[in-house]
C-alpha cells in the first residue's frame, strides 16, 4: 500500500527528475511564462553565450509596461517604450510565442496563461512574478522566481528547488451573499499573518473552495503570496474540466479526455496528512478591507482601524502608529468613513469578467463619486465586456474604461494613485508606495470597490445589492 | 557566483518589520540595468522625504553606519515581489549579509544566487545584537557561515540557513553548470514525462 500523497507531494513527483543529498531536487518546468521584467535573465542567458532550451513551452506577454490608454499612439516615454520593445526582440530572437502589445489575446500573464488553455492541471508553471501562484488554481505547481531563476529556466527547462512544506486551509461552509474570493482571500490572510505560510504549499480546500468558480480559485491562489506562502492550489474537479474545454491551447477530444483522466488522480488522498492545517467557517467572512500597509491590515468593513494606545506590545504599537500616519486615519477610526480620492478595478488578483460583473452589478444605474479606472484583465476580457454591456456601466458611472495591463497595481507604466491620495483598489499589495510613491492603497473585492465608487467612502457593499443580481 | 565563507563587518540595524521588497527596491526603477548600479536608490523612498530630502533619522543615512556591510532587519524581510534587483541594490550598496527573524521565500532564493547571505536568528536575539551595537556602533560582527553563527561582542548567536543555499554559498557553486553535468538525465526525463503525459505539450503551436 502506497503512503497517501497530497496534491503537491503529486504534482512534485511528476517534475523531480533527481534530488541531492542536501534535499535540492531538480524540477523539469512545463510552462515558462516572461514579460517585460524578465530582460536582466535574458541579458544572463546571452551573457553566458546560450539559447532557449524549450522555445515552444516559453510564452511571453506584455503587461507590466504596457499603456492603458492611448494604446494606439506609441508609448510616449522612451524607458517605458524600451522595456516593450526589449521584450520583442527578445521573444523574436528566441522565437518565443509573443502575446504582445497589439495582440488581441494580450492582457496579464495570469490572465492570459488561463485564457488560452496554456496553464493546465498538473503541469509545473513558473514566471518571473510572485503571482504566478494565480495558476495553482487549475491544480498546477505554479510560483514565482527571481531573474537568476528566469535564466536557469530559459537556459535548461529546469529548476532546482527544495520541497515546501504542506499547509492546508480548508474554508467550510457557505459565504453571505456579497462576500467573494478575495474576502475568503483577505481573511486568511489576516488569519495567519503576512509571513503565515512561508516556506509552505498551501492547498485550498473545503466546501467554500469547491464553490468557488475558475475566476474565484484564481484570486485565492493570486494571494497565496501575500500570507508568504510561494505557491497555493486548488484540486481539479469538475469546474476546471469546464473551464479549460475548447481553450485554444488545451488538449481536444480524446486527449482531453485522457487528461482528465489524469488530472483526476492529482486530488489529495482522504487519508494524506499535512505538516500544518488552518480551518475558516466562509459563514463568518465578512466582507473585508485593509486599513494599513500589509495585505495582513485586514478587518471586516464594519469594524474600526486599531488603536495603538490600546496595544501592549511596544513593538506592535510603533507598527500600528506608523501604519496609520502613513495611511492617513486616525486611530480607532471607523472604517465606513475612511473617504477615498479613487478607485481602482484590476490586476492579477481581480480584474476577469466574474470581476467586472461584480463591480458592474452595484455600480449600474449609479454614479461615481470619485474617478476611477477599469482595466480589463486581457484584450479578451474587454472584449468579452464589452459584450455584456459593462463598458457602458462603468461609462456611465463616471469611471474610466481603459486597456489590459499590470497598470495601476504597481504604477510602472505610468498609471499612478498621486502622492497623498487614497485608493480602494482591487488590487493585492497595500505596501506603502505600490500604487506610486506616496500613495494610500486599501484592499478589497471588486463590489467593495464599487460601493466605495458609489458612496466616495469605504462602505459595507451587502445592504446595496439589495434587488441586483449578482 | 561569489562564494561566501566568512565576513567581518560593521552591522547597521534596520529594525523595521514587513520590510517588503517594494520598500527595498521601488518599481520605478525596475527598467535599470544593473550596470548603472542600484546601491545609490537601495529603500530610496524611506530615505528620501517627498520633498527629495534625506529622512535624517533613516539609519541608512546617517554617518554612523557608512560603510556597513551587514544589514540587521526585522521579521519578513524580502516578502512581496520576486524582483531579484532588490537583492542587486542590497549587494550594489555594499551588503552581503542580512540578518532577520525570517525572509521572503522568493527574496531568500534571489539573495543565494548573487552570494548574498540571509541569516535567520530568533527576535530575541535581533533585539540583542542591536542593543549591543547602539553601545557600541563601531563594532566589528562576524558572520560565520560554516558554523553557522554570528559573532557579536562577546556572544555567539547561532543562526539558520537552509542547508542547500549554505553549500551553495560555501561552494559559490554555479546553478546552471551544475545542471549542465545532468543534461542526459534531465532529457530521458523530459522525454518519458511527455510520452507518459502528452497532454503537457501546448495543443496549438
Amino acid at each position: 500500500m502506497n503512503e497517501p500523497r497530497t496534491l503537491i507531494d503529486k504534482l512534485w513527483s511528476w517534475h523531480e527528475i533527481l534530488r541531492r543529498d542536501d534535499g535540492a531536487a531538480l524540477l523539469l518546468v512545463d510552462r515558462h511564462y516572461v514579460h517585460e521584467g524578465s530582460f536582466h535573465a535574458f541579458s544572463q542567458m546571452k551573457e553566458r553565450r546560450r539559447t532557449v532550451a524549450e522555445p515552444a513551452l516559453t510564452f511571453g506577454v506584455a503587461d507590466h509596461y504596457v499603456p492603458t490608454r492611448g494604446r494606439n499612439k506609441g508609448i510616449a516615454n522612451p524607458e517605458i517604450a524600451a522595456m516593450v520593445s526589449k521584450l520583442e526582440a527578445n521573444a523574436a530572437e528566441s522565437h518565443i510565442t509573443l502575446f504582445g502589445l497589439r495582440d488581441p489575446r494580450q492582457g496579464i500573464v495570469h490572465v492570459v496563461g488561463p485564457e488560452q488553455g496554456l496553464t493546465l492541471p498538473g503541469l509545473l508553471i513558473v514566471c518571473g512574478d510572485s503571482h504566478t501562484s494565480t495558476h495553482g488554481a487549475f491544480g498546477a505547481h505554479a510560483f514565482g522566481i527571481g531573474a537568476s531563476e528566469v535564466a536557469h529556466v530559459l537556459m535548461t527547462q529546469t529548476l532546482w528547488q527544495k520541497k515546501p512544506k504542506r499547509m492546508r486551509i480548508s474554508v467550510e461552509g457557505v459565504s453571505a451573499a456579497g462576500v467573494g474570493a478575495k474576502d475568503i482571500a483577505l481573511a486568511i490572510i489576516a488569519e495567519v499573518g503576512a509571513d503565515g505560510a512561508q516556506g509552505h504549499a498551501i492547498e485550498f480546500a473545503g466546501d467554500a473552495i469547491r464553490g468557488l468558480s475558475m475566476e474565484g480559485r484564481m484570486t485565492l491562489c493570486n494571494m497565496s503570496i501575500e500570507a508568504g506562502g510561494r505557491c497555493g492550489m486548488v484540486a481539479p474537479d469538475e469546474t476546471t474540466f469546464a473551464y479549460l474545454k475548447g481553450r485554444p491551447y488545451a488538449p481536444k477530444g480524446e486527449a482531453f479526455d485522457r487528461a482528465i483522466e489524469a488530472w483526476s488522480a492529482l486530488a489529495s488522498d482522504p487519508a494524506a496528512t499535512f505538516d500544518r492545517e488552518v480551518t475558516l467557517n466562509a459563514s463568518t467572512i465578512a466582507p473585508i478591507v485593509t486599513w494599513g500597509t500589509t495585505p495582513d491590515d485586514a478587518l471586516p468593513i464594519d469594524g474600526y482601524a486599531p488603536d495603538p494606545a490600546r496595544e501592549t506590545n511596544p513593538v506592535r504599537a510603533k507598527y500600528l502608529h506608523d501604519a496609520l500616519d502613513y495611511m492617513a486615519i486616525a486611530p480607532g477610526k471607523k472604517l465606513t468613513e475612511i473617504a477615498i480620492d479613487r478607485v481602482f478595478i484590476g490586476s492579477c488578483t481581480n480584474s476577469r469578467i466574474e470581476d467586472l460583473r461584480a463591480a458592474a452589478a452595484v455600480l449600474a444605474g449609479r454614479v461615481s463619486k470619485v474617478p476611477g479606472l477599469v482595466s480589463p484583465g486581457s484584450s479578451t476580457v474587454k472584449r468579452q465586456a464589452e459584450e455584456e454591456g459593462l463598458d457602458r456601466i462603468f461609462r456611465e458611472a463616471g469611471l474610466e474604461w481603459a486597456d489590459s495591463g499590470c497598470s495601476m497595481c504597481v504604477g510602472i507604466n505610468g498609471d499612478v494613485v498621486q502622492s497623498g491620495e487614497r485608493c480602494a483598489s482591487t488590487t493585492n499589495r497595500n505596501f506603502r508606495g505600490r500604487q506610486g510613491p506616496g500613495a494610500r492603497t486599501h484592499l478589497m473585492s471588486p463590489a467593495m470597490v464599487a460601493a466605495a465608487a458609489v458612496t466616495g467612502h469605504l462602505a459595507d457593499v451587502r445592504p446595496m445589492l439589495s434587488g441586483r443580481k449578482v | 557566483m561569489e562564494k561566501f565563507v566568512q565576513l567581518t563587518a560593521r552591522v547597521c540595524p534596520l529594525l523595521l518589520a514587513n520590510l517588503n521588497t517594494d520598500q527595498i527596491l521601488p518599481a520605478r526603477y525596475l527598467k535599470w540595468p544593473r550596470s548603472k548600479g542600484l546601491g545609490a536608490v537601495l529603500f530610496q523612498d524611506l530615505r528620501i522625504d517627498n520633498e527629495g530630502n534625506e529622512c535624517k533619522d533613516f539609519p541608512l543615512n546617517q554617518p554612523l553606519w557608512q560603510g556597513a556591510r551587514i544589514l540587521l532587519a526585522g521579521r519578513n524581510f524580502g516578502g512581496g515581489s520576486s524582483r531579484e534587483a532588490a537583492v542587486y541594490a542590497l549587494y550594489d550598496h555594499g551588503f552581503r549579509c542580512v540578518i532577520a527573524p525570517s525572509f521572503g521565500d522568493i527574496f531568500a532564493q534571489n539573495a543565494v544566487k548573487n552570494g548574498l547571505l540571509t541569516a535567520t536568528v530568533s527576535e530575541a536575539d535581533v533585539t540583542t545584537i542591536a542593543a549591543t551595537i547602539s553601545e557600541n556602533p563601531q563594532l566589528p560582527v562576524t558572520v560565520d557561515l560554516e558554523r553557522k553563527v554570528v559573532v557579536c561582542g562577546n556572544r555567539t548567536y547561532n543562526f539558520d540557513i537552509d542547508p542547500v543555499s549554505r553549500n551553495q554559498l560555501l561552494n559559490g557553486w554555479d546553478d546552471v553548470d551544475l545542471t549542465e553535468s545532468y543534461k542526459d538525465r534531465i532529457a530521458q526525463f523530459s522525454a518519458d514525462h511527455q510520452a507518459r503525459r502528452p497532454w503537457v505539450i501546448p495543443a496549438k503551436s
